[in-house]
């Protein structure tokens, strides 16, 4: 498979044109706004946390494929999960990313986007919502940006 | 491909030899991601030719030396040939004197010199800066930052569905608190050209200074000063062909004496001593520290390069290269162009059915097509036409139309894979 089309492979087109966990939560502990200033991609997560773990995540936004496909993925991936559980799989998201050896046992599904890690200049899109993930359990009260 | 003229005919219905113009550029020879490299990011920054390169690398191989005061050879050399590149600019523009024209980094920075030196001097409380809807970002914040330390007020020409300035809110915007109008005189996000000659005219008669940004259009428009009659013209030297790091402000005699320094240093005194300092005469008197000599060498050099074409050629090529695109791209379904503006530079900014302009600008680059996707550093803009980014293929002389033929096929390779 060539590097691009395994960047676009279907599930990443599926889940960028029908993001899943799309839309509000009325009652979220943790709500957080994403923004990566180069391509303008923009993203709000709402996080509902009960006894250390997502009960629910939701997002709204827009931007390319690759970052609502990510936010997609990730909102699916992550529900019922531990705090400490998301932190660490957060860690193996980066290094499949970033990084030529990684862990991907707790990824699941969301190793389809190992082929990011080829095109540096789309990694950002795909952190962009870990990040904002990241930054809404930390409860730190400025936007995020990628920059 | 049917629907596109053959390009064979295409080519040869110009007098124009882009074949033998392509091999003055050595970028342009190489493959990218196993293709042939596809430049279309000029708005961005434009390709160098080889004489343009040399002549810096001449420069630091040969004459290197500091500017307006060494004794010795090499730096009588560096001073003519910093110099020369300076009467070169003058003519290129045709400027009054040489005075006049002041180097600096790029647009960027003669745009905030102007905010700062002009804008300290004349613009108090209460006083408006008119700008357009169609600015860079270079050309919106500086003028925020002067508003907003002199409790001034910026306002905004607004563009017309077309990507077009409304000339009739131009006209009513302005009135007796307009101190300055600052607007560019072509759109680096939509390619729209503006009418500057009559909207400087309709300013001078309510006695406003206008400067006029001209980053996008001096890679593409015979650009007179004089007979523009602006007060401040400003240009950067990589979107024409010349390196990075070196710009132009052309301003009025009058309005340069006139205005406080920028910045301190050397270069731009007379005569220090720890209770004060006089400036040196103009154009030093903008130019602290030592400049960009090889950078400006360089500008002189693309100056020659575009001097020795015959320039009406180049934009009767440009014109047929914009308009075989507009009608190439328009046959694309799902394709909407940004900006169809009567008068236009090549510069096509586009968005393709829900498909965002990163991901089309990624599956281009894989067929050795550069593009660029974003909000071109003009959110307002991209705000006014409900998009957050555009892809935007900008193009020179230097590109061809099977080059065109390429982006289209390349489009629709994009629209391939999301289907």
């Amino acid at each position: 498979m060539s590097a691009l089309r395994e960047l676009y492979q279907q599930v990443i087109i599926d889940h960028g044109r029908h993001p899943r966990n799309h839309g509000v939560l009325a009652n979220p502990t943790h709500q957080k706004q994403g923004h990566n200033p180069l391509c303008g991609d923009k993203l709000e997560l709402f996080v509902c946390v009960e006894n250390d773990s997502i009960k629910e995540l939701k997002f709204v936004g827009n931007g390319c494929a690759i970052s609502m496909a990510s936010a997609s993925l990730m909102t699916e991936h992550l529900k019922d999960k531990k705090i400490s559980e998301v932190l660490q799989i957060f860690q193996q998201f980066h290094e499949l990313m970033t990084e030529d050896a990684h862990d991907v046992e707790l990824l699941g599904k969301l190793s389809v986007l190992a082929g990011v890690a080829e095109f540096p200049a789309r990694v950002k899109c795909a952190t962009l919502a870990w990040h904002t993930l990241n930054a809404a359990l930390a409860e730190d009260a400025a936007p995020v940006s990628t920059e | 491909m049917n629907t596109l003229i053959d390009k064979g005919t295409t080519e040869s219905m110009s007098l124009f030899d882009v074949h033998a113009i392509r091999q003055h550029f050595p970028i342009l020879q190489q493959t990218v991601h196993g293709h042939p490299l596809v430049y279309l990011d000029n708005a961005a920054t434009s390709q160098k030719p080889l004489s343009v390169i040399e002549s810096e690398v001449n420069f630091y191989k040969n004459s290197n030396a500091n500017v307006h005061r060494g004794l010795h050879l090499l730096s009588d050399q560096a001073t003519q040939a910093y110099e020369g590149a300076r009467e070169k600019v003058r003519q290129f523009i045709n400027a009054p004197s040489m005075r006049e024209i002041v180097f600096v980094r790029g647009s960027t920075e003669a745009i905030n010199l102007v905010a700062s030196s002009f804008g300290q001097l004349n613009i108090q409380e209460g006083d408006e800066i008119l700008i357009s809807a169609l600015e860079h970002h270079a050309n919106i914040v500086p003028w925020q930052l002067l508003c907003a330390q002199k409790k001034a007020h910026l306002r905004v020409i607004p563009v017309l569905d077309n990507g077009e300035l409304d000339l009739a809110a131009y006209n009513d915007l302005i009135n007796i608190r307009t101190k300055l109008i600052a607007i560019t005189h072509v759109s680096n996000a939509i390619g729209t050209i503006n009418p500057v000659e009559k909207m400087i005219e309709i300013a001078h008669q309510q006695g406003v200074p206008v400067l006029i940004d001209g980053a996008q259009a001096v890679p593409h428009l015979k650009v007179d000063v004089q007979s523009l009659q602006c007060d401040f013209y400003v240009f950067s030297a990589h979107k024409m062909y010349g390196p990075t790091g070196v710009g132009v402000l052309y301003a009025k005699e009058a309005l340069l004496k006139a205005m406080p320094p920028y910045q301190g240093g050397g270069e731009m005194i007379s005569q220090v001593t720890f209770e004060r300092s006089t400036y040196n005469e103009l154009p030093y008197k903008f130019e602290a520290g030592t400049p960009n000599i090889a950078g400006a060498i360089g500008l002189g050099a693309a100056i020659d390069y575009l001097n020795q074409l015959d320039l009406m050629q180049v934009a009767a090529y440009e014109q047929q290269l914009l308009d075989y695109a507009t009608q190439a791209l328009s046959e694309i379904d799902g394709l909407r162009i940004i900006g169809e503006a009567a008068e236009k530079v090549p510069v096509i900014s586009f968005i393709l059915d829900t498909i965002h302009p990163h991901d089309i600008g990624t599956i281009l680059d894989h067929q050795g097509i550069a593009i660029r996707a974003g909000h071109h550093c003009a959110m307002p803009l991209m705000e006014r036409f409900g998009v957050a980014a555009t892809a935007r293929a900008s193009l020179a002389f230097y590109n061809t139309f099977a080059e065109v033929d390429s982006l289209v096929l390349g489009i629709r390779e994009v629209q391939r894979m999301f289907a």
